[in-house]
């Protein structure tokens, strides 16, 4: 059986003045239902605009969108809005960010809860009142029936976010983005918030794709991971494969940038040196290679001149690079001795608990 | 929110009481014997003693401010023995150039006034809201383009100009309808609104031109904020999301800017009652500076500033109605 929500080839392009920007050149990625796909990348590698574009929230005449996005085997990129509309929050929901900037401010929530029920089901205000209370009541807002009138900004930033929760929920969605959900808030309130959605995933077996940029929330809550970097995916795996073996240099560079518990205060950071590219006019090759310290250890400038294509190099796991499994396994345990030099704690806020395979 | 209200009635009043006092003071420092005005060509130095007296300008100035404070509030007699005559409250003083009391002359032109003034501000709220909303939806494209220009144009030209382009096209021109005189609603009700029409349309299209831009620019800082991805996400109709979760959001701004321009219209629409030959208070007032009749500018410049006062307190009342993030205290 195919998984729920398939993304294949992906590819978003807006038009600018300065030229075509690829903000999403060729993703794939997929999820099931009950499992959480942690998508990861720094600003701007296309994690929000892929997203958007399976919400199909992208205006079409400004963005060129191709490939195949299929939910439950429906195709998105080429269905109409009419039909894309009727799926965005019944089968599909979002939750945002900025839970302030993403509720409305004049209206009481539970009228904008009542919308999103209202706009796909027939049924009568009360009975959608109803249910908001009970999903406001489910996704842990103590007195929902009074809290239900209340405006976004009388409520705390954790409250709000649990608000666009229960919003991306009344539904009962197959498929939810949570596209950053947690950078907005504190980090105790963050942990709440990852609960939550960890134990209705539970209850409704939704399939969840979770965007961050933030490396402790994928180990505590993913099983999948997909790194993007310059609106491609990287390296794919299961959150053990990414954590424990990563075989990408881009990989490599996020994990070593992570702090450690142990690590001498007064050390810096080890950055990836660089920028990400300009998403205009990209180079030929690897998109990572202007970055990558690896790159002159493949034969005839091949990182320079030809992209590399998503390999699978074990079950379950692809990477986009020309090194060889030799060299790969070279550079990786040389990366983890250069890092235990460091430390010898784990990565800080990142547990990754081994289960028996 | 009641205490708040009564805040600022209070401090309402106050301002308006040193307003006055500014205005009285700066109206007695104006070239010209109020005094004089009442008799014409046949003033003799006698006359205009005996009415200085009459109308108690032989007072010192703290009196003379006393007796218009006691006439606003509770009416006053003007003269003494057998000539005398009443001002009842509240009365803003007496004209001797037209030989009545400021506060009927008022009376019969404020009507005039609020019937332009507000038929204007619907028809401009309704174009220019209409133009700026799909300036917005289209933006970049022609509507946008052909929105900004006619906005550029209503900006550009004063009103006379655009009053008078009016008169020359409708009434001269293509004859489309007669020079309106102005005809009491008693006497031809029909009439009466043809004398409306050319100056709603010349108002309108001086503010719609601004109100365009505006709803055009606020729609489009709505159209990105966050909350109308959130509307889209939940599978909203575009319509709806414009509509409504666009709009209400959008259109606050508006409502501030409407209630002060409404409220200094209703101070005198000074030009283009003249050009159209109203009645109203814009009339008024510019004669009353023609004819050095102190009392009648006192008064008309005290009503202004009321309008302009009062309408700031209830722009800031309806926006706590309107968002409600904000808190008054």
């Amino acid at each position: 059986m195919s998984p729920y929500l398939e993304v294949e080839d992906l590819r978003v392009g807006f038009s600018t003045e300065d030229g075509l920007v690829q903000a999403v050149d060729g993703v794939n990625f997929s999820v099931d239902k009950g499992r959480t796909l942690a998508v990861v990348g720094e600003s701007g590698s296309g994690k929000s605009v892929s997203s958007a574009a399976i919400m199909g929230l992208h205006n079409r005449k400004q963005a060129t969108i191709t490939g195949s996005i299929r939910l439950d085997g429906e195709e998105l990129v080429t269905a109409s809005d009419r039909r894309l509309r009727e799926l965005r929050g019944k089968r599909m929901a979002m939750i945002f960010q900025d839970p302030l900037s993403s509720l409305h401010p004049f209206y009481r929530i539970g009228n904008q809860l009542v919308e999103a029920i209202r706009v796909h089901r027939d049924v009568s205000r009360s009975d959608a009142r109803a249910r908001v209370i009970d999903m406001l009541r489910k996704v842990g807002i103590p007195n929902a029936e009074r809290r239900v009138d209340e405006f976004p900004h009388q409520l705390s930033g954790g409250m709000r976010q649990r608000v666009m929760i229960a919003m991306a929920l009344i539904n009962d969605p197959e498929l939810i983005i949570a596209d950053e959900p947690t950078t907005a808030l504190d980090v105790t309130v963050q942990a709440q918030i990852l609960e939550l959605l960890g134990s209705l995933q539970e209850e409704f077996g939704t399939a969840i794709i979770l965007i961050t940029h933030d490396l402790g929330v994928v180990a505590e809550t993913a099983d999948d991971v997909a790194v993007m970097y310059a609106g491609r995916v990287v390296e794919r795996g299961s959150v053990r494969d990414i954590f424990y073996r990563p075989q990408m240099p881009y990989t490599w560079g996020l994990l070593s940038s992570l702090p450690r518990l142990t690590d001498d205060r007064t050390a810096r950071l080890a950055p990836i040196p660089g920028q990400p590219p300009s998403l205009i006019n990209l180079p030929g090759g690897c998109v990572f290679q202007p970055r990558c310290e690896y790159w002159r250890n493949v034969p005839d400038d091949r990182c320079k001149t030809e992209r590399p294509a998503l390999d699978e190099v074990a079950e379950g796991h692809s990477i986009r690079c020309f090194l060889t499994d030799e060299q790969r396994q070279r550079f990786g345990e040389a990366r983890v001795e250069r890092q235990l030099q460091r430390s010898s704690a784990p990565l800080a806020g990142v547990t990754v608990v081994e289960e028996d395979a | 929110m009641g205490t708040y209200i009564i805040r600022r009635v209070i401090a309402m009043i106050l301002m308006l009481v040193a307003l006055s006092i500014i205005v009285f003071l700066l109206f007695q420092g104006l070239p010209g014997n109020p005094a004089a005005l009442t008799c014409g060509k046949s003033c003799t130095p006698q006359v205009i003693k005996q009415n200085e007296i009459r109308l108690g300008y032989d007072k010192p100035l703290y009196e003379q401010y006393a007796m218009f404070a006691k006439g606003v509030v509770a009416g006053r007699t003007y003269g003494s023995g057998t000539a005398t005559f009443e001002c009842p409250a509240p009365c803003l003083g007496y004209s001797f150039f037209r030989g009545e009391n400021v506060t009927d002359l008022i009376k019969s032109a404020l009507p005039i006034t609020a019937v332009e003034s507000v038929g204007a501000l619907i028809l401009w709220l309704v174009t220019g809201v209409t133009v700026g909303v799909i300036a917005a939806l289209r933006r970049g494209k022609w509507q946008d383009r052909v929105a900004t220009g006619g906005a550029l144009i209503g900006y550009s030209f004063p009103t006379f100009f655009i009053g008078l382009v009016l008169l020359y096209f409708v009434i001269f021109k293509f004859k489309i309808m007669a020079y309106p005189a102005y005809t009491p609603f008693a006497d031809d009700p029909v009439a009466w609104l043809k004398s409306f029409i050319l100056p709603w349309i010349t108002l309108a299209l001086v503010f719609a031109a601004f109100y365009s831009r505006l709803t055009r620019n606020q729609m489009l800082d709505t159209l990105g904020e966050d909350y109308i991805r959130t509307a889209r996400a939940k599978g909203l109709s575009e319509r709806r999301v414009i509509g409504k979760h666009a709009l209400r959001s959008g259109l606050t701004p508006i409502v501030t800017a409407a209630g002060i321009d409404l409220a200094t219209l209703l101070g005198g629409v000074v030009i283009t009652e003249q050009v159209f030959g109203l009645p109203g208070l814009g009339r008024l007032v510019l004669g009353s500076v023609l004819e050095s009749d102190l009392p009648l500018m006192t008064g008309t410049v005290l009503l202004a500033a009321t309008f302009i006062i009062a309408a700031n307190l209830i722009v800031d009342l309806l926006y706590a109605v309107i968002d409600p993030r904000v808190r008054l205290g």
